[in-house]
């Protein structure tokens, strides 16, 4: 579990199947059945072309380190200082995460080195998506 | 050239900036409010149209005791009141209304009768990004600098530059918060915030306010001040989360919003005398500068760092000081607009000579909204 203090994903009806998801240890994302348009946060209709038929669709969980900051402002359930980046998924959408089993330095912290995704339980109910440095055999091929 | 309908008779700010732990923030829009009306030579009661952002337009109109047959309370950040100016002259246009009040108060500093941040929360950042440790604008407005700096080889000495020219403006400002000179080894070895960002790129946090009178142009000679017409303006909106930007070296809502400033005052970038790009953090005027189209991408560190927007150079930019040095309440666009105001009207305390055109460009949340005004004194 994640320290005490941090904020927790509070679900609405048209997310809860994405914190499913992130609590089974799949990250979900949704394509849009007109357009193939995939994207995320989740929302039941294609922010593309506003079509409401789309399937969730279960990525591979591989990214690259699109941008980041490292954090030294005092933050409630963190030790500082640590980097909150973005991430890019090799499906397309990016989105916001915390780089864990890496050191929180510039240096080890190369922008577009291949991450891959893990899972962080912070309650009983939600795990959060976060990114590690990929394994040699799950290596991005964004890299 | 664009039309010039609707021309700003009145402008000021608090009577104090900085800290003001006296004045609660509702008092903080009334002190600028007050100061606007005088500047003007009107009374409340010449007063039919109010705006204001991150405050209850309702609360602001009882306040001051004014019956408005106009409100706008549209509140997407700092940029805020460019957009207020836009819609002011609509309304204006319109004859919705006839003179517009638009005000801004803040304790930013001093949390005194805030009632709150002043950006609505979103949900989707809530669960998609809070989680992650994000908490003030200096942990999230900088998160996509780092690409920036990669793909256009921006180095952190030519961002520090941008710290060090504002600081030399500021010190021609006699109510600057920081004149002090500073070099770019003072910006690097300033407390880190989050890295690549150092305290000196982050802007001030203080308390103050001001305020804008608006009415139709054919009027604007009857004001005791020079009047300064709103020659184009452009807004637009991206997103509340700044991971769902779509380009991380540039801004979507700048450029709409730039763009259509630009073709709505029917000028040139090489007709521009005077600029303010809203700098709450170092990053900003290389984002502005390029995405209003005066620098192509990638250029405009280095066009900084080479002293064109310094005193002295061939675009004066945010010539106040700016966020960085001037003040920043936290909703800084009302002080760019003044600024541009001062400009028009000859008054600046770094006047730049014969200046007849000020553009001034606003950001809102994290690069999450856009406003540009177009100021001129050019009949």
């Amino acid at each position: 579990m994640a320290e005490p203090g941090r904020e927790i994903p509070k679900p609405t009806p048209e997310t809860q199947h994405f914190w499913d998801g992130c609590k089974q240890g799949e990250l979900l994302l949704q394509t849009c059945k007109s357009c193939d348009h995939t994207y995320f946060p989740p929302r039941p209709f294609c922010p593309d072309c506003g079509h409401r038929e789309v399937a969730v669709v279960k990525a591979t969980g591989r990214a690259r380190l699109f941008s980041y900051i490292i954090n030294h402002l005092p933050t409630p359930g963190f030790e500082v200082p640590f980097a909150i980046a973005v991430v890019e998924l090799d499906e397309g959408p990016r989105m916001m995460a915390n780089i864990l089993e890496c050191e929180q330095t510039p240096e080890a912290l190369v922008l577009d080195m291949p991450l891959e995704v893990t899972f962080q339980p912070v309650s009983d109910d939600i795990s959060l998506p976060q990114f590690k440095p990929a394994s040699q055999s799950t290596g991005s091929g964004s890299a | 050239m664009g039309q010039k309908t609707v021309a700003i008779v009145g402008a000021a700010e608090t009577t104090e900036l900085g800290k003001i732990p006296h004045m609660s923030q509702i008092q903080l829009h009334a002190d600028a409010a007050l100061n606007a009306l005088a500047d003007a030579g009107l009374t409340i009661k010449d007063i039919d149209g109010v705006a204001t952002a991150a405050h209850n337009p309702v609360e602001l109109a009882h306040y001051l005791g004014i019956t408005p047959t106009w409100a706008d309370g549209t509140s997407v950040g700092g940029c805020s009141f460019m957009l207020h100016v836009r819609h002011a002259m609509a309304a204006i246009e319109a004859g919705l209304c006839t003179t517009v009040l638009i005000t801004h108060g803040e304790s930013g500093r001093s949390w005194v009768g805030r009632h709150g941040p002043s950006l609505f929360p979103s949900e989707l950042q809530m669960q998609f990004e809070r989680p992650f440790g994000v908490s003030r604008p200096p942990n999230m407005f900088t998160i996509p600098v780092l690409r920036y700096m990669k793909d256009h080889d921006l180095s952190v000495e030519t961002l520090a530059m941008v710290s060090v020219i504002q600081r030399e403006w500021a010190a021609k400002n006699p109510r600057a918060s920081f004149k002090d000179p500073i070099t770019v080894d003072d910006v690097l070895n300033s407390k880190m915030i989050a890295y690549p960002f150092r305290l000196l790129m982050c802007c001030l946090v203080t308390d103050g306010g001001g305020a804008l009178i608006l009415t139709k142009a054919d009027r604007a000679k009857d004001f005791p001040t020079k009047p300064v017409y709103i020659l184009g303006s452009g807004e637009s909106v991206e997103s509340p989360m700044i991971s769902q930007m779509a380009d991380f070296t540039s801004s979507r809502a700048f450029k709409v919003s730039g763009t259509k400033a630009f073709e709505t005052s029917g000028i040139s970038h090489a007709d521009v005398d005077h600029l303010m790009i809203y700098d709450a953090f170092a990053h900003l005027p290389i984002y502005g500068l390029e995405d209003l189209g005066f620098v192509k991408p990638g250029e405009a560190g280095d066009f900084i760092a080479e002293r064109n927007t310094a005193p002295g150079g061939t675009l004066p930019l945010n010539t106040n000081g700016g966020g960085l040095s001037y003040m920043h309440s936290g909703m800084y666009g009302m002080y760019a607009l003044q600024e541009g105001v001062r400009q028009m009207r000859g008054i600046a305390p770094a006047q730049v000579e014969g200046a007849e055109i000020s553009v001034v460009h606003g950001v809102g949340g994290m690069f999450s909204a856009s406003g540009t005004i177009v100021l001129t004194n050019s009949e």
